[in-house]
């Protein structure tokens, strides 16, 4: 086959991948839920388009709103995780760690939240006041208060338990440029701790997968994580994002992807807990995917990589930061691992679930 | 972690690498295909590509279990998921294999009742836990799974269980092998044998690769150092002019096989005359059904499966990819009508199959990539 016509098909199928995605699946399925490839289909081919705004169209973490002479910032997320209590924490806690969590890594501390809570009928009241308690404490030890909510109840079967819905504002920091448009090749990724925590976490609590192992979810507030990088990198800092559903993996081929940059991660460096390295081996998933709800992926400049991530360690909750890759030109729009094995590996964005394979 | 980071030893793994390139002939060029879909994933998961010489090519086999199902077979599962009393239980791999109207998982979002299951064990605890319903198990893979199956369905007999069928699509490994080395068009010099099967079968049913086809195989287990080794093991039979089966995954596989799971799936399973396998068409005596002593199991019977064949496009050139005669993007409908989202064969089913990797990373997925120091 000659070079001419390989590149021909290379071409089309780059200028493919480049027009704006359509969403064709004629119903919505848990693929879509899972934070991959299906949930950017979802978002950039039906909801960005008839949406469409300036604010919007980042798709960041949280949306920048000119606001006098500053940006506030805004963030939603709803909490639909199956048991309400896990190994680690509930969905009080994450449902306000998680819209706080968005606010700080665009650069925002955070002056309020809503919560919504979605009810099913039936549900004790002690589980819920338990919750409404660990909201509470999120929320003070994240320096801001729930001053405003809702509540709803659905009947038996048309909800599992509690949903909560939480939305925070915040200011940004108008010193500060977070975005994939100011990341440079040469710029260094700093992960905060151990990847897969929470994700590992939840699978072993349903107990579908008869597996007992003592994996705690990593769910807590990243301001003080934020605000240790922000003070070592000064300006020096790039992006940072939250990597939650669809893991590590996933965010930074976004990054890549937004960027034009291409992103290389040193597998020795990714740092993993045996126990949750040990549970997705034998459920054939990758802890680049599963998802964190209490680690920082921040992108920094080379000269500043090594301060920021001395002060990441000293903080609660970053003693196991590392370094996991950095930014070149190549592979442009891709993530490339070299591996520990001695090759390399592309590493592309979850496709669907993280689904147990059987062979 | 123990007992696996021993297998992912990189300074190791740089030792062999080193073994295979002193044995290299620069004038020849080298095949290797591995058969099993397990391999391919340790492949490019640990960039094994990477260690070895421009010369060695590995080329990924058919042993991938749901990516060679056939469309027809997707379908009569979706078919048997729609009725309103079935629960369907199937392993989560299977729920994305595209059947010529679509998939398991969208087939769930429209509201049949699809449950996935680790074991077609806990197919057989959801029967008990349901009696009102019928719970069919999807059963798919190699002599690797069909064990499993066939002592759930030994169980479910000595129960007395009524409400639980097995649809059956167990392939076996050597069918597949066969018919790829009777291709005229064949460019492979030789095999690495698949590990989890081997446990099963045993090393003996591949010595009709070497003896009648002038092949080598290696069988091989599924840690990156597994495999590495195992070329090294092939590349010295093609060095020295040897032609064997050897066993590289003795701490596992015995060389007859599992003889209480052989006798297990002797009785409960007999071979199909033919089965229909994704991009490579029929092949005879290729896959299992249930005996007549399990036919009261036998979803196919209890549901009256119509064994639709939907055919395979024309233009797709699957075998050709598999035989090493073609490159991905030569295939006539690489991109356009055959995608990851909408695939039309077995390559670009999984996202390791060849197509599939070719179509989101272009020259990348098969290329060397220099990434430079740390």
């Amino acid at each position: 086959m000659s070079e001419q016509r390989e590149q021909r098909v290379l071409d089309a199928l780059e200028e493919n991948r480049r027009r704006p995605p359509k969403f064709t699946a004629p119903r919505i399925d848990m693929s879509h839920g899972a934070g991959g490839k299906a949930t950017h289909k979802l978002i950039e081919g039906l909801l960005l388009p008839t949406l469409s705004n300036p604010a919007l169209a980042p798709l960041a973490d949280a949306a920048l709103i000119p606001f006098g002479d500053n940006n506030l910032a805004l963030t939603t997320d709803s909490y639909v995780v199956r048991p309400l209590v896990f190994p680690g924490g509930s969905i009080g806690e994450l449902a306000v760690n998680g819209t706080v969590n968005d606010l700080a890594v665009s650069g925002a501390t955070p002056v309020g939240l809503s919560a919504a809570l979605i009810i099913e009928e039936g549900l004790e009241t002690e589980v819920l006041a338990h919750e409404v308690e660990a909201m509470a404490a999120a929320a003070g030890h994240a320096g801001v208060s729930i001053v405003t909510g809702d509540t709803k109840v659905v009947e038996r079967g048309k909800g599992d338990g509690l949903y909560v819905v939480t939305t925070g504002v915040g200011v940004a920091d108008p010193e500060l440029s977070l975005s994939s448009a100011s990341v440079r090749p040469g710029d260094k990724i700093l992960c905060s701790g151990t990847l897969g925590d929470h994700g590992a976490a939840i699978l072993i609590a349903r107990g579908d997968l008869e597996l007992e192992a003592e994996v705690l979810s990593d769910t807590r507030s990243l301001i003080p994580l934020v605000e240790a990088v922000k003070q070592a990198a000064g300006p020096g800092l790039r992006f940072m994002r939250d990597p939650t559903r669809g893991g590590v993996g996933t965010v930074l081929n976004e990054l890549a992807r937004d960027s034009g940059c291409g992103v290389v991660l040193w597998e020795e460096k990714l740092p993993i807990r045996d126990v949750v390295h040990g549970a997705c081996e034998i459920l054939g998933i990758d802890p680049l995917y599963v998802a964190n709800e209490g680690k920082l992926l921040a992108v920094v400049a080379p000269e500043v990589a090594d301060g920021a991530l001395e002060a990441l360690r000293v903080v609660e909750g970053g003693e196991e930061a590392e370094i996991i890759g950095e930014v070149r030109e190549e592979p442009a729009r891709m993530v490339l691992m070299h591996t520990g094995f001695g090759g390399t590996r592309m590493i592309d964005m979850l496709v669907g679930d993280p689904l147990p394979r059987i062979c | 972690m123990k007992y696996v980071d021993e297998f992912r030893n990189g300074d190791i793994a740089r030792a062999v690498a080193a073994g295979i390139a002193s044995i290299t002939d620069p004038d020849r060029h080298y095949k290797i295909m591995e058969v099993c879909g397990g391999h391919t994933h340790t492949i490019y998961r640990h960039g094994i590509k990477d260690l070895l010489p421009d010369q060695v090519e590995l080329v990924h086999g058919p042993g991938c279990p749901v990516c060679v199902l056939p469309m027809g077979r997707v379908d009569e599962g979706i078919e048997i998921a729609e009725h309103p009393e079935v629960i369907f239980t199937c392993f989560g791999d299977m729920m994305r294999v595209p059947g010529s109207k679509g998939n398991l998982l969208e087939v769930k979002a429209e509201g049949a009742d699809i449950r996935m299951v680790y074991s077609p064990l806990d197919a057989l605890r959801i029967a008990r836990e349901n009696p009102d319903r019928e719970v069919v198990f999807y059963a798919i893979g190699f002599e690797t799974t069909a064990p499993s199956t066939a002592l759930t369905l030994q169980r479910a007999k000595k129960e007395g269980l009524e409400n639980f069928s097995v649809f059956c699509n167990h392939v076996t490994i050597v069918p597949p092998v066969r018919a790829l080395l009777d291709s005229p068009d064949l460019r492979l010099d030789a095999f690495i044998g698949p590990g989890h099967v081997s446990t099963v079968v045993g090393c003996r049913p591949y010595e009709f690769m070497s003896e009648d086809y002038g092949k080598p195989c290696v069988v091989a287990g599924f840690e990156p150092l597994d495999l590495l080794q195992s070329i090294l093991m092939l590349m010295h039979q093609l060095d020295e002019g040897r032609c064997e089966v050897e066993n590289q995954y003795s701490r596992i596989v015995p060389w007859e096989g599992n003889l209480q799971a052989l006798k297990s799936m002797a009785e409960v399973f007999e071979l199909r005359p033919y089965f229909e396998w994704r991009g490579l068409g029929f092949i005879a005596q290729s896959a299992l059904k249930l005996s007549p002593a399990y036919a009261d199991f036998d979803a196919e019977l209890r549901y009256s499966t119509p064994g639709v064949r939907v055919a395979d496009p024309k233009a797709c050139q699957c075998g050709e990819v598999l035989k090493g005669v073609l490159k991905p993007p030569e295939c006539k409908v690489f991109g356009t009508a055959c995608t990851p989202e909408r695939p039309l064969g077995a390559l670009m089913v999984s996202s390791e199959g060849a197509c599939a990797a070719y179509y989101n990373f272009g020259r990348k997925s098969f290329e060397k990539v220099e990434i430079g120091s740390k």
